[in-house]
């Protein structure tokens, strides 16, 4: 099983780098895997990943796109969903469905997606 | 450490589709992650790879060969006349010679010669001939899973093989000696744990419906409902999990929704049969396909409903309208003054015409459209009663909805339409170069209605093709937002 090294301690991923044991997860380890994916962190970033990995713990699976855009609507004060939805890729310009779950510690949303 | 972008290769479009040179292994490179041992016992495989692997493989062969009569035919009436080498958008893309059609199932066809033909046996080289080895299954796992089973080089053959029926047979050998594929694995036991290819629970879908309804309330000031789990309901309907989950699929949903809610028809989802999808069908597996399929069917009778009717999703309609009746049927518990299941274009177009509901297309004025036809729906089925309806039912419903409409190149749509390159269980991101390559035939005759006609807007009823075109369109610096669902247009153009 692939795996990366963090404060001395192995972290299992799966084979695309993403976190086999959500318990594993903490916010050096976010640090560390948003600056994999060339993100650098700001308190927006962090207000998403807080609230996907609430979501997370609720329901067991992320949120659909288009909840996740109303989140940020109500975060940012954005009310053109097209232009919230242009503020998610902004942050997370691979797409929030797979980049943010990386980064939050989530496992690989499946499927056609 | 994940590809970026700028890893991808991606082609230049130029409107025009060229044979390329031939590079045999020119996309050797590409291959699928392996099965996760829990996923593939989950499906009855084996975990993984095991000693003495190739007398099972042959074993499965055998049975295969036996049980599907098809298969023997393909692997024997091939006269190589080269008909199907340059109708493959994975051939056209990489320049592999390993994927062109013949190629590919040469690769079967040798080992085919050496166990089940007297002259394979004897005289190897000669008869062109040879035995699973560790060299051969590799070149299986790579090839086979750059297929996505489209069938459009059986569109071309003029012996009629059906080259995905060897896609897969050859995916379904190499599960069974458990040299599994993880993306289709993998979302096959979320279906058969939690319901569907995405793992949303009953609470979590519950939840996604309700933010859809609120978005609705707001847009158009109705309320439009998402029932769940309504016992009799009129009608079940079975979108591909996609439609609950992402973007621009969820707009369908809010279709499909806003006609029910105008037709006045009483409608359910299911948190059980949440998945139209059906992944059995692309590891060719006959075990996994009906259980997958008897879901639907179960849950229709025990919420005593009188209709199925399937979302937009390309193959999810083939393994439904095809094999439904054989695998899990009869259907005498259902209505069947209705086509049993219906497809949703089916069910939008009938209303439309018996007056039901309305259509503003001027609604969709800012959008210019063409639309693509998946390879599932236009070559393996068919949408209503008329021979064709699989191509005409989504484009007079288009036309209903939008006033402005453009065709997609002759040879190029249709029954001859290329794969969007992610169809047949390879949507996935570590084959994303072969996606890319796949795509380039289909995205090249886009590019040629975007620059004559101003097309701006892809319609269409496959949740993987959305996907797929999402992902492809930026890459060849396109907006994804030119992407989208029939039922979106539907959802824009409804009166309420």
């Amino acid at each position: 099983m692939p795996s990366f090294e963090f404060s001395g301690k192995v972290i299992e991923t799966d084979d695309e780098g993403y976190l086999q044991n959500l318990d594993n997860w903490n916010k050096e380890i976010a640090v560390y895997l948003a600056n994999e994916e060339n993100i650098e962190l700001t308190e927006r970033h962090w207000e998403l990943i807080n609230w996907v990995r609430d979501y997370f713990m609720k329901f067991q699976v992320a949120p659909a796109i288009k909840s996740l855009v109303k989140e940020v609507g109500k975060l940012e004060n954005i009310e053109d969903k097209k232009e919230a939805n242009k503020f998610v890729y902004e942050l997370f310009p691979e797409g929030p469905a797979k980049q943010l779950a990386k980064i939050a510690g989530l496992p690989k949303p499946t499927g056609c997606v | 450490m994940a590809k970026t972008k700028t890893a991808y290769k991606v082609p230049v479009l130029t409107g025009e589709i060229k044979v390329p040179k031939v590079v045999p292994g020119a996309s050797a490179y590409e291959k699928m992650y392996h099965g996760e041992n829990d996923d593939m016992t989950a499906l009855g495989f084996p975990a993984s790879l095991e000693d003495g692997w190739e007398t099972k493989a042959v074993g499965i062969f055998k049975q295969l060969l036996t049980h599907n009569k098809a298969l023997k035919d393909y692997m024997d009436i091939c006269v190589r006349c080269g008909a199907c080498t340059d109708k493959c958008q994975f051939f056209l893309g990489t320049g592999d010679s390993n994927n062109m059609p013949v190629g590919r199932a040469e690769l079967m066809r040798k080992v085919y010669r050496y166990y089940f033909t007297p002259a394979g046996g004897l005289f190897k080289s000669l008869a062109d001939a040879e035995p699973f080895s560790e060299r051969m299954i590799k070149k299986w796992f790579t090839y086979y899973y750059q297929c996505s089973e489209c069938r459009r080089c059986s569109y071309y053959c003029p012996y009629g093989i059906d080259t995905a029926v060897i896609t897969m047979a050859a995916r379904d050998i190499m599960d069974g000696i458990g040299l599994g594929q993880k993306y289709s694995t993998q979302i096959i036991n979320k279906v058969f744990k939690i319901g569907n290819n995405l793992g949303i629970p009953p609470a979590a879908l519950r939840n996604t419906l309700d933010d859809l309804e609120e978005e609705m309330k707001d847009a158009t000031g109705k309320d439009v409902k998402i029932p769940m789990d309504e016992e009799g309901a009129e009608v079940l309907l079975v979108p591909p999990s996609a439609d609950f989950f992402a973007m621009p699929h969820m707009e369908s949903l809010a279709g499909y929704a806003k006609v029910f809610y105008k037709a006045g028809i009483s409608w359910t989802v299911s948190s059980y049969a949440s998945e139209a999808a059906n992944f059995g069908m692309f590891i060719g597996n006959y075990k996994n396909t009906k259980e997958i399929n008897k879901r639907v069917w179960d849950e229709a009778r025990r919420l005593k409903v009188k209709r199925v009717i399937v979302g937009e999703c390309g193959h999810a309609w083939r393994a439904l309208y095809n094999y439904s009746n054989t695998m899990n049927g009869p259907f005498d518990f259902l209505d069947n003054k209705y086509r049993q299941p219906a497809h949703i274009c089916d069910f939008t177009l009938g209303l439309i015409k018996d007056g039901v509901i309305k259509m503003d297309p001027s609604a969709n004025d800012d959008k210019i459209v063409t639309y693509h036809d998946s390879c599932n729906v236009a070559r393996a089925s068919r949408i209503g009663e008329m021979p064709g309806g699989q191509f005409t039912v989504p484009r007079e419903l288009i036309k209903a909805c939008a006033n402005h409409f453009f065709e997609l190149r002759d040879g190029a749509n249709r029954a001859q339409t290329y794969c969007c390159g992610g169809g047949g269980g390879i949507l996935t991101d570590e084959v994303m170069n072969v996606r890319i390559a796949g795509s380039m035939p289909k995205m090249q005759v886009i590019k040629e209605v975007m620059d004559n006609n101003g097309v701006n807007f892809l319609a269409l009823i496959c949740a993987i093709c959305k996907t797929q075109f999402t992902k492809m369109y930026p890459l060849y610096g396109f907006d994804a937002e030119m992407v989208g669902g029939v039922h979106q247009l539907v959802s824009s153009a409804i009166v309420l």
